[in-house]
């Protein structure tokens, strides 16, 4: 996004913020109750986009109206746009915990816990149909760590002047996405970009160059992506026409809090699905049929592991829209056992690279999608 | 090792004597140790009294005077306007244990064995060598009789020690104990003081005046002046009676025929009846009672087990109304709700009873503690052995959670509450002689919790109302904590002025306020409280030891917190 373009989006934020207030000042002076209108972020709100490939937020909304039950929530979230308003037209930014802090200046209404503000967070980006990174709030959590054949244009923030990063010259470091990434371009002949779910995996397949071998970039995602991470891989495979190829543990947190959130995005951050999600990314494993074909050591699911899959069954959009992962939730429930990425180690520390990693490449056939 | 003759250890073997046996046995009836000794010989004689005078329909006045003559030593005076004793009598009833009139009937009534008031005279004997003296008139120009009397352990009967006439003007007819022993005098819960306040909240038309050994008088005056209505003699019902009492019943009975017996010595045995517990029993109408072998008795009892025999009468036994229970417990405590209620007559082993049960929630009562457990019998306060009590247990396994009171599993509950419980019958079940606890019976513990939970919904009902009450008013100053907040930021964002501010504020209060309604006042004031009532017994609180306390095990919740949806929305 360019940054005229950004600018022009961010005075539309703060002329949006004013409208809401406006609309309720009247309300209010014309003796009326005044609402919030926001739409719904759930599961129950998306739909499965199959030209687009990511879940688009359906127009279930939910209104917020001043009452004595709703006042307090209300005062908050109007002393949050004020805010928001405020980082907007001076151009400042604050994070999600400073945010909360500020917050501590409003008498009553402080936030007691940081979540409660990020959820007012989160419903004003909703309300307001933006990412968080447009009205003002950025994450303290960095992206995620990047290695191999990928140079990264950004600017040097003294100097303005363009900064080339080679990202095969961290050595048994990594590169580190930044919190905003829309100003980033990059460089690569890689063939493909290959997400991984544990930064232990991570450092193996980086100590022992396997992006060179492979020819590819390897990304941590250290758990679920954080929405730099999945914006900075997506960014990066649609400008560089590239394949994302997704390495996690073999259980239902990899395959439909991980992948699927990464791939499609999520149901209460649904409003921004469409800059956040990955839709070209593929599963690779570990699959369900992994466990069986390698004979991996497992551990036990838990009763929460299969209610989690039980429900992805009935109410995840996207696993009802594929049959494939229908059968791969259904076969472990019936195995009963879940395997980490680590287990391959049961067949040397090695094995992910000289025999994994190769077989899987050559055989789409056994990959999710 | 030298074997001894039966003939030698024959030697040994002789008679004991129950004066002998209580005398190595006194915990048994409640004389374990110095200061529980006081309240006993106190209960004791306050029973005997309050039986007496309602059995003659005398509204009971009754004196009790605690004097100190030594560190360890009193001297207790009880007087009451009952009927008085026979001269014959008085030497068997204060002088001879498991003498009395209550034991061989069924009757509602406080005494039950005979052993009480003469068990209290012997402790005396035993640890002080002197003799009970007894006072008593039985109507007007008649002289009084004085006793001073022992008790003949070897033969558990009465030594008079000293018999004379005197004239007693201020009385009518009364009866006058003195009692020296070794006792200590406490406070608290389990004191004479608390003793006899409960008394007094139980039976509303006795009066009691109290000197207690600091000198102070304190009267607790009668609140009804009907007295509770006659206690009916019930016979037996076949239903409560056991092999052994039936053997003896076979024996001492007059009936000619076993027909005869069955109607004549049973409740709720007719003529169609007596023939149908003949018939299950294998046993003809006409078996002569006394000639009946041990295991035709045990035939018979069998039979009985077998026949359908319509429930005993209940007239028989007086609640004291849930009513005047409530209006005692409002005297004790300053709580903002009460409730009570009677339960429907019902029967455990044959015998007919009645629980009574009431609660005071709130106010000043201790919101952390445990609740305070009244427990009353046949209207004698129970403060002893609350652990070991059916009424105990039945608090125990009631759910109070679901009434508003904070529970862990199956212990006693804890919030700001006191809860009563009465049981009236015409055979109490007691875990001793010494009357403290109510025995296990499953109807009676059935009963009782039946009677908390009815208290225990009317409680729910109140604690609801008041929490919806505190959360209405809660909503009412987020209302006005919050508007300040809405018009503020309103304020910042589309820049009003301080004007345009306040007629924010103003309007929002109209229209927020405008759609709730009043709050509906439920406190309520007490008006027969009574503080000087209520600090009787709660002074110098003292710890009870003896309570075995259960612990309650921990269930601990794994499943709680671990389930939570899925909805895959986790993001950052």
């Amino acid at each position: 996004m360019a940054k005229t373009k950004g600018e022009e989006k961010q005075s539309k934020v703060g002329e949006g913020i004013k409208t809401i207030a406006k609309v309720i000042y009247q309300k209010i002076v014309a003796l009326k109750q005044p609402q919030l209108e926001m739409p719904i972020r759930a599961l129950q709100n998306v739909e499965y986009d199959e030209k687009e490939g990511y879940f688009k937020l359906l127009d279930k909304k939910k209104t917020r109206t001043l009452t004595a039950s709703t006042i307090k929530t209300f005062a908050q979230t109007l002393r949050m746009m004020e805010l928001s308003k405020q980082l907007v037209e001076t151009e400042d930014i604050a994070t999600k915990r400073e945010a909360y802090y500020v917050s501590k200046n409003w008498g009553e209404a402080r936030f007691r816990e940081q979540p409660e503000s990020d959820t007012v967070m989160d419903d004003i980006e909703a309300m307001m149909g933006v990412n968080r990174e447009q009205i003002g709030f950025i994450p303290e959590e960095k992206g995620g760590a990047v290695a191999g054949e990928l140079m990264v244009m950004d600017k040097d923030s003294d100097t303005n002047k363009d900064l080339e990063i080679d990202c095969t010259k961290f050595g048994s470091g990594a590169y580190s996405i930044p919190s905003s990434v829309e100003h980033l371009k990059f460089k690569t002949k890689a063939k493909f970009v290959l997400a991984i779910e544990t930064s232990g995996m991570f450092e193996r397949l980086n100590k022992h160059n396997y992006w060179k071998k492979a020819n590819c970039i390897l990304i941590s995602m250290g758990g679920v992506p954080t929405r730099a991470c999945r914006r900075f891989i997506r960014k990066l495979a649609d400008e560089q026409k590239l394949p994302v190829y997704v390495f996690t543990d073999g259980d239902f947190y990899g395959y439909f809090n991980i992948y699927r959130t990464l791939k499609v995005g999520s149901g209460n951050a649904a409003h921004i699905n469409e800059f956040f999600c990955v839709p070209q990314a593929q599963f690779m494993g570990i699959t369900p049929q992994d466990i069986i074909d390698y004979k991996l050591p497992t551990h036990p699911l838990k009763e929460v592991d299969i209610k989690r899959a039980k429900d992805a069954l009935k109410n995840d959009p996207f696993v009802k829209r594929f049959k494939e992962w229908q059968k791969a939730a259904d076969q472990q429930i019936k195995m009963k056992a879940r395997a980490e990425q680590q287990a391959l180690a049961k067949w040397g520390l090695n094995f992910v690279i000289d025999k994994y990693l190769p077989d899987k490449l050559n055989d789409k056939k056994t990959w999710l999608p | 090792m030298v074997q001894k003759s039966a003939e030698e250890l024959a030697k040994k073997q002789r008679e004991i004597s129950i004066a002998e046996f209580f005398e190595k046995n006194r915990h048994l009836l409640g004389f374990d140790n110095p200061r529980k000794a006081l309240l006993t010989a106190v209960k004791e004689g306050v029973d005997n009294a309050l039986d007496a005078c309602e059995e003659a329909r005398i509204l009971p006045e009754i004196n009790v005077e605690l004097i100190q003559l030594e560190e360890t030593r009193f001297r207790v005076v009880m007087e009451d306007n009952g009927p008085g004793i026979v001269k014959k009598q008085i030497p068997n009833i204060f002088a001879k244990l498991l003498y009395g009139s209550k034991f061989h009937k069924l009757a509602q009534s406080r005494g039950q064995q005979g052993i009480g008031i003469s068990a209290a005279a012997l402790y005396s004997q035993l640890t002080t060598g002197k003799p009970v003296t007894i006072k008593s008139k039985i109507g007007k120009g008649k002289p009084a009789h004085v006793f001073k009397l022992k008790i003949n352990t070897q033969t558990n009967s009465p030594d008079i020690i000293e018999e004379s006439e005197v004239e007693w003007e201020e009385k009518e007819n009364g009866t006058r104990i003195e009692i020296d022993l070794e006792a200590t005098y406490i406070k608290g819960r389990q004191s004479v003081d608390e003793y006899l306040k409960e008394t007094a909240i139980v039976n509303p038309h006795a009066t009691i005046i109290y000197t207690n050994p600091e000198a102070q008088q304190i009267i607790f005056p009668r609140a009804a002046e009907e007295l509770p209505p006659e206690a009916k003699e019930i016979k037996p019902h076949p239903y409560g009676v056991e092999l052994g009492r039936l053997i003896k019943m076979l024996e001492l009975t007059q009936a000619k025929t076993l027909k005869q017996f069955l109607m004549d010595e049973f409740t709720r045995v007719g003529e169609g009846t007596a023939k149908e517990i003949c018939q299950n029993s294998a046993l003809l109408l006409t078996t002569i009672p006394e000639e009946m072998t041990r295991e035709m008795s045990e035939q018979l009892l069998k039979g009985i087990q077998n026949t359908k025999i319509i429930a005993p009468p209940t007239d028989c036994i007086s609640p004291i109304t849930a009513e005047l229970l409530e209006r005692g417990l409002k005297k004790e405590i300053n709580a903002e709700f009460y409730c009570s209620t009677t339960r429907p007559p019902a029967v455990y082993r044959g015998n007919p009873f009645i629980i009574e049960a009431a609660l005071a929630y709130g106010g000043e009562q201790e919101a952390e503690s445990v609740v305070r457990i009244m427990r009353f019998a046949n209207r004698v306060p129970l403060l002893y052995q609350q652990g070991a009590c059916a009424i105990t247990s039945a608090i125990q396994t009631t759910a109070w959670k679901t009434y508003g009171l904070n529970q862990s599993s199956s212990s006693l509950p804890t919030g700001p509450c006191t809860i009563v419980v009465h049981m009236s019958s015409v055979w109490v079940p007691f875990t001793s002689e010494s009357k403290e606890a109510l025995a296990h019976y499953q109807e009676i513990v059935k009963e009782i919790k039946l009677a908390l939970q009815e208290c225990g919904r009317k409680l729910a009902m109140y604690v609801n109302k008041k929490k919806r009450i505190g959360d209405e008013e809660k909503k009412r100053s987020y209302i006005e904590k919050y508007i300040p907040h809405v018009a503020d930021a309103l304020k910042g964002i589309i820049t009003l002025n301080d004007i345009q501010k306040k007629e924010i504020e103003d309007k929002l209060c109209d229209i927020l306020e405008h759609s709730r309604g009043e709050i509906e006042d439920i406190s309520a004031e007490n008006e027969e409280f009574d503080e000087e009532f209520a600090k009787i017994g709660s002074e110098e609180e003292e710890e009870t030891v003896e309570e075995p306390k259960k612990k309650g095990k921990k269930k601990k919740n794994d499943e709680e917190g671990a389930e939570e949806g899925y909805d895959g929305d986790e993001d950052y």
